[in-house]
């Protein structure tokens, strides 16, 4: 019953916004537009909402679809224990969104992670750099279009 | 290129560079430290170094290959991870699991935990001088791991908790190690409580240094011990419970003030709890007829036999030999055609099995999931480690996430450390269990 509640308080609170919400395997999935993600976040983590944690962030790759790449964020609040999944969908030529930073500290190292790997870009972020890879690596190696034995071209030594 | 603590360091602070091969950097590790004397004015992580591309190779894996990968991400508690994934697969699939392969999967994960506790506090004991502990905890893990060794067949990576069920039954023996594990561990967990629970050393090093309070801790997404440790009560198992630990009887540990000597409190105090769950559970297993086989001829025997007639008595078999399979699979896997390895007598003797056998690893076939999402996550040694997994309908993931429960918490490090002496990094660091293949995959 409470997944359905939070599923219509958002789509109350945000009609244009949200653009579709469904239950898929009994975790609750919503899908909003870009430019909402950062009040959505602001009003799920309120106290009324308390979706306190930001459990994951990641980023899926559908090449050959448009909109191409689907952020996914998953929420979890400690005090109803319940778990939300949250998407926004990015084209690849507006490859950017709001970073998560300021509600979450977390999304710090998530963000970098998704910026490393997709080449997402996060705006508002601190201190955006690559997290796994090394400075000077070529491409972002989690998209579909990077082949799985791809040699990087070696590097200079630091001086 | 330099880095952000070398372009915004003050012209009069020292910098120090620890790791990323240092004695107490547990995996590969690199902090910066930009000191005032000894004091930590600012410092920078820098990880990865131990980035394998796990999610990336697992994208190319059938499902059923790519299991062994998983062992390699928290390689001190490999049955976990494996648990994790398959849980995720099976919540794709729905499938239901025979109980006595829960029960199975239970005991095997509560003894990860433990050799997962055991070696994170061997370690930090050790950083802070007690070597004594070290040792006495490394025993215990042995002694863990024998039991590990003797159910699965390897000690670390074991890949043994399948789709579906288990790879294999338990050992005939498996009670007389289990107790003499249960027994030694709990030895070993009385005389490090007597060792350090008022030692004066460990103590000024741990009791209120690198303290978290609860806001913090759940807004860095800390989850496992190191969530409770600042009174924050949140166990996966509690709260989603899976398998059979709901049907059993156990607590949450929780500390206070989340510092270091909490975060050790509290592993310590779980494996208590674990040990419970395992007495509970290796009573309430179910048992059935033919998971003790007794009264079968050895293999020798058997094989002398076989010269002169073909022999009909039942042969005592290890159950984790490949061609022991057929007659344990109705009990520690889901009775689904097509999710588990056909049982190898069948592949050998029969064209069905054969047939069965190619069906399930040629690509293109074998195991897929339905198209969707799932997510579903266990209490691993850390904390809550989650599986994130889109598929398309075919046999290889299409994309496959692990929420890593230590990256939250070493994400934290930095925001810990500051304005603390160099000294402070080592049990804090210790005592957040940083594990490198689960941290950088």
């Amino acid at each position: 019953m409470e997944e359905k509640e939070i599923l219509k308080r958002l789509r109350f609170k945000f009609p244009v916004e949200v653009e579709d919400s469904a239950v898929s395997l009994g975790d609750d999935v919503i899908v909003i537009a870009k430019d909402a993600l950062l009040p959505v976040a602001t009003f799920l983590k309120e106290k009324a909402q308390d979706y306190a944690m930001l459990l994951d962030l990641t980023c899926v790759d559908f090449r050959g679809k448009e909109p191409r790449f689907e952020m996914v964020y998953h929420l979890f609040s400690l005090s109803r224990n319940i778990r939300l999944r949250l998407k926004v969908r990015l084209s690849e030529q507006d490859l950017w969104i709001d970073s998560l930073t300021g509600l979450w500290k977390n999304a710090n190292w998530l963000e970098r992670e998704v910026f490393d790997m997709f080449g997402v870009r996060f705006e508002g972020h601190p201190d955006l750099r690559r997290l796994f890879m090394y400075d000077g690596f070529e491409g972002y190696p989690l998209r579909k279009d990077y082949p799985l034995r791809k040699r990087q071209p070696p590097t200079r030594l630091r001086d | 290129m330099p880095t952000r603590i070398e372009k915004e360091a003050r012209p009069d602070s020292l910098l120090l560079n620890m790791g990323p091969s240092h004695p107490a950097m547990h995996g590969t590790i690199r902090i910066m430290l930009e000191l005032d004397g000894e004091r930590i004015l600012n410092s920078e992580l820098e990880v990865g170094y131990l980035h394998r591309g796990f999610e990336k190779t697992c994208e190319n894996r059938t499902y059923f290959n790519l299991l062994p990968y998983t062992d390699r991400l928290n390689y001190v508690s490999p049955l976990i991870n494996n648990l994790g994934y398959v849980m995720t697969v099976e919540k794709m699939l729905g499938i239901e699991v025979p109980e006595r392969a829960q029960y199975i999967r239970v005991l095997m994960s509560e003894l990860s935990r433990i050799s997962d506790h055991l070696t994170c506090l061997a370690a930090m004991a050790m950083e802070c001088g007690a070597f004594t502990v070290f040792l006495y905890k490394m025993r215990a893990r042995e002694f863990i791991w024998d039991v590990i060794e003797q159910t699965t067949g390897a000690r670390m990576t074991t890949s043994y908790i399948r789709i579906g069920g288990v790879k294999a039954d338990l050992h005939p023996n498996f009670d007389t190690v289990l107790k003499k594990a249960v027994d030694e561990t709990r030895d070993v967990l009385k005389d490090v409580h007597g060792l350090l629970d008022k030692n004066k050393i460990f103590l000024n090093r741990t009791r209120d240094v690198g303290n978290i309070s609860a806001e913090d801790a759940i807004n860095f997404g800390w989850t496992g011990p190191c969530l409770r440790s600042a009174g924050v009560y949140y166990d996966v198992r509690k709260a989603h419970p899976y398998l059979i630990y709901d049907r059993l009887k156990w607590d949450v540990p929780l500390g206070e003030r989340g510092d270091n000597f909490d975060r050790y409190m509290v592993r310590m105090k779980e494996m208590d709890q674990s040990l419970r769950i395992i007495e509970q559970a290796a009573v309430r297993i179910p048992q059935t007829a033919r998971s003790h086989i007794s009264g079968g001829i050895e293999p020798a025997e058997a094989i002398r036999a076989s010269r002169r007639r073909k022999p009909r008595e039942n042969i005592n078999l290890s159950p984790n030999l490949e061609g022991s399979e057929e007659f344990r699979y109705r009990d520690i896997t889901a009775s689904q055609k097509g999710l588990a390895v056909p049982p190898k007598e069948n592949t050998y003797t029969t064209i069905e099995g054969l047939i069965e056998h190619f069906k399930f690893f040629m690509s293109g076939h074998g195991i897929q999931p339905p198209k969707g999402e799932a997510y579903f996550a266990v209490e691993g040694g850390n904390g809550e480690l989650g599986f994130y997994i889109v598929s398309d309908g075919t046999d290889r993931p299409y994309r496959l996430h692990l929420r890593a429960p230590c990256f939250h918490i070493v994400s934290a490090l930095e925001f810990l450390i500051k304005g603390r002496y160099v000294a402070d990094v080592i049990p804090t660091f210790g005592s957040m269990n940083m594990i490198g293949g689960e941290l950088d995959r």
